[in-house]
């Protein structure tokens, strides 16, 4: 090999532009000396991955000043998610981060759990833990496919999205959805798994790591991609940090940072698993988390459907009445569940007083839900903190000094999603 | 006595769910954040969020709830509160959500509590993630961050009126263009 050149080394001190964190101003000595031009690069650009807006000041093919403009996408979903009832905001959940859908679905869930300080059956611990690690791999298959694209592997595109399209097969079996799946509920899952899942799911954990072989075939030994990646929009560590980044950004940088490791929920702390740590920071590593993380995912996969084998025919979802609706056909015998039934659906449960913030790690870092409940059937408050926004905070810190055609390498790398970042 | 005792402007520090969370006084903020950073190891600002809590404790008496309209779905809430909740200090309350990010990880929730008319130091000095967080917790609560080197709106469009994360603030109040009743 050799072809591609060696990485460069991690710079020193800090890169994060003064005295406005996330914005690099041009500096005045370039301002008289360059000749700088202002390119609007989107909001509606093939390569935003949505309605991001860069405020891009160039000097010649260097970048010297950026400023990312947000909210384009802005739609309100905290203060929708006010009005509505506590199972109703399950809904509005997975809409706010599209691609990694069930992790948003999962925060709620969790926090509301967490105020109701509810347990959950067996069977819907490991069916949550294995939907996670699938849109894990769906939304990272997404990264790759199109930050492959926008460096011109358009082949990769197509690869990357024929394994797309087994995971959402494999959601539409189980909930009936391709996306935004609200399968999770509060106490357990919507529905018990269905029997042909099993088989099915058991192909797609047989042949994923071929295909992340071919990927790496394909990539990995790519003049043209090594050299596009390698040793561009660099991060290291402390900038990281100071910059509030997390998930593969962060691990990227060489901080050895996991939540399903270091702060365990579901069941994480019962599989095995590696956490990827590379330590270059740039976008060539931030691709090799992701494409690690994708092994162990499918790994993951394949450790809890052997547990969910297990424990067929068993509750899916929690018995407890105040807040989970009865089985359908219990409301023609059993006055008591009809008036449960009616409650729920007309009024919804109701949520002791009490504020929490829950944290799980999602296919883009931590995804926190804050939630304030007065101890009423509505949420007081209801607050996301969104990976893909801290991951956006850095972008003036990577491109410090980059050539504009790594700009589009550099966004595609951090991986925001502009549902989540504008929520 | 907690660690926490010596941070700066300390009023309490409780333990619910699992969570610690500790007051600060408003004027402290900044002092405090430098503490938990530089004495405690919380190394990474996970989150800023705001509340609004105008009007907590006060939803309609128990019995139906109608509306000039007839009956509104959109609130379910045929009674009101069973029991009362604890009334808050001040109108606003601003979380800082801290994370000791290590072999020991620990989190905290630093919080402060401020009326409508009052601001905050801001944090960017300490944690220059706090930025956007502080951006968009003005633009969604119009609580102003002294000290912040860009505080201006970050989601809504500049020329915006109303802060609309706010109580008071209506849903369903901007004007739908195209529409009939335009």
């Amino acid at each position: 090999m050799a072809i591609a050149p060696e990485k460069q080394t991690l710079y020193q001190g800090t890169r994060i532009p003064a005295p406005v964190p996330t914005i690099l101003h041009v500096p005045e000595e370039r301002r008289e000396t360059g000749d700088i031009m202002q390119v609007n690069f989107g909001p509606n650009h093939p390569s935003t991955h949505g309605v991001l807006r860069l405020i891009v000041d160039l000097d010649g093919e260097e970048v010297v000043g950026i400023e990312a403009v947000i909210g384009y996408l802005h739609t309100g979903f905290e203060k929708s998610m006010e009005q509505k009832t506590w199972w109703k905001g399950i809904t509005y959940a997975p809409r706010i981060d599209y691609v990694g859908y069930q992790s948003n679905e999962l925060v709620y869930v969790l926090a509301v759990e967490k105020l109701l300080q509810l347990g959950v059956p067996e069977k819907a611990v490991w069916m949550r833990m294995l939907l996670a690690e699938l849109n894990r791999i769906h939304s990272h298959l997404v990264f790759l496919g199109t930050s492959a694209l926008e460096l011109g592997a358009i082949s990769m595109f197509w690869y990357c999205f024929r394994e797309r399209e087994m995971i959402l097969d494999l959601s539409e079996l189980v909930t009936g959805q391709r996306m935004h799946t609200r399968y999770f509920q509060v106490g357990g899952l919507a529905e018990d798994i269905p029997e042909g899942f099993y088989a099915e799911c058991r192909k797609f954990v047989d042949w994923m790591p071929q295909a992340l072989d071919d990927y790496l075939g394909l990539l990995d030994r790519n003049t043209i991609w090594l050299e596009r990646t390698r040793g561009v929009g660099q991060l290291n560590a402390e900038d990281a940090l100071a910059l509030s980044q997390s998930g593969p950004v962060l691990r990227a940088s060489g901080v050895d940072w996991d939540l399903r490791r270091d702060q365990p929920y579901l069941a994480y702390d019962q599989v095995d698993f590696r956490v990827p740590v590379y330590e270059h920071g740039d976008v060539y590593d931030r691709y090799r988390v992701r494409m690690d993380e994708m092994r162990e995912s499918t790994r993951i996969v394949d450790q809890c459907l052997r547990r969910l084998e297990r424990l067929k025919g068993r509750p899916w979802i929690t018995d407890n009445r105040k807040v989970v609706l009865p089985p359908r056909e219990e409301l023609h015998t059993s006055m008591e569940s009809l008036i449960h039934h009616f409650k729920l659906v007309t009024e919804g449960f109701r949520v002791p007083e009490g504020e929490v913030y829950v944290t799980i790690e999602s296919p883009r870092g931590e995804q926190g839900c804050y939630i304030v409940s007065q101890g009423g059937p509505r949420p007081w408050r209801v607050h996301f903190r969104a990976p893909s926004f801290a991951a956006l905070e850095a972008t003036a810190a990577c491109v410090n000094g980059a050539l504009v055609a790594d700009l589009i390498a550099i966004v595609g790398s951090l991986d925001a999603v502009m549902g989540d970042v504008d929520r | 006595m907690s660690e926490w005792v010596h941070t700066p402007g300390h009023v309490k520090d409780t333990e619910a769910l699992g969570e610690t969370t500790v007051t600060v006084e408003r004027a402290s903020i900044r002092a405090a954040c430098a503490h938990a950073r530089d004495e405690l190891g919380f190394n990474v600002l996970s989150g800023i969020v705001a509340t609004d809590y105008l009007g907590w404790g006060r939803p309609g008496v128990s019995g139906y709830i109608g509306t000039a309209q007839g009956r509104d779905i959109n609130f379910p809430a045929t009674q009101g509160l069973q029991t009362l909740p604890e009334l808050k200090p001040a109108r606003f309350s601003l979380g800082y959500h801290l994370l000791a990010l290590g072999r020991d990880p620990r989190r905290v929730r630093l919080q402060t509590w401020l009326e409508e008319d009052e601001t905050v130091d801001s944090v960017v000095s300490v944690w220059p993630g706090a930025d956007w967080y502080e951006r968009e917790v003005f633009d969604m609560f119009g609580i102003r961050f002294d000290g912040h080197p860009y505080l201006r709106r970050l989601l809504m469009p500049e020329d915006w009126e109303g802060f609309p994360l706010r109580k008071d603030y209506p849903i369903g109040g901007e004007p739908v263009r195209f529409s009939e009743a335009e």
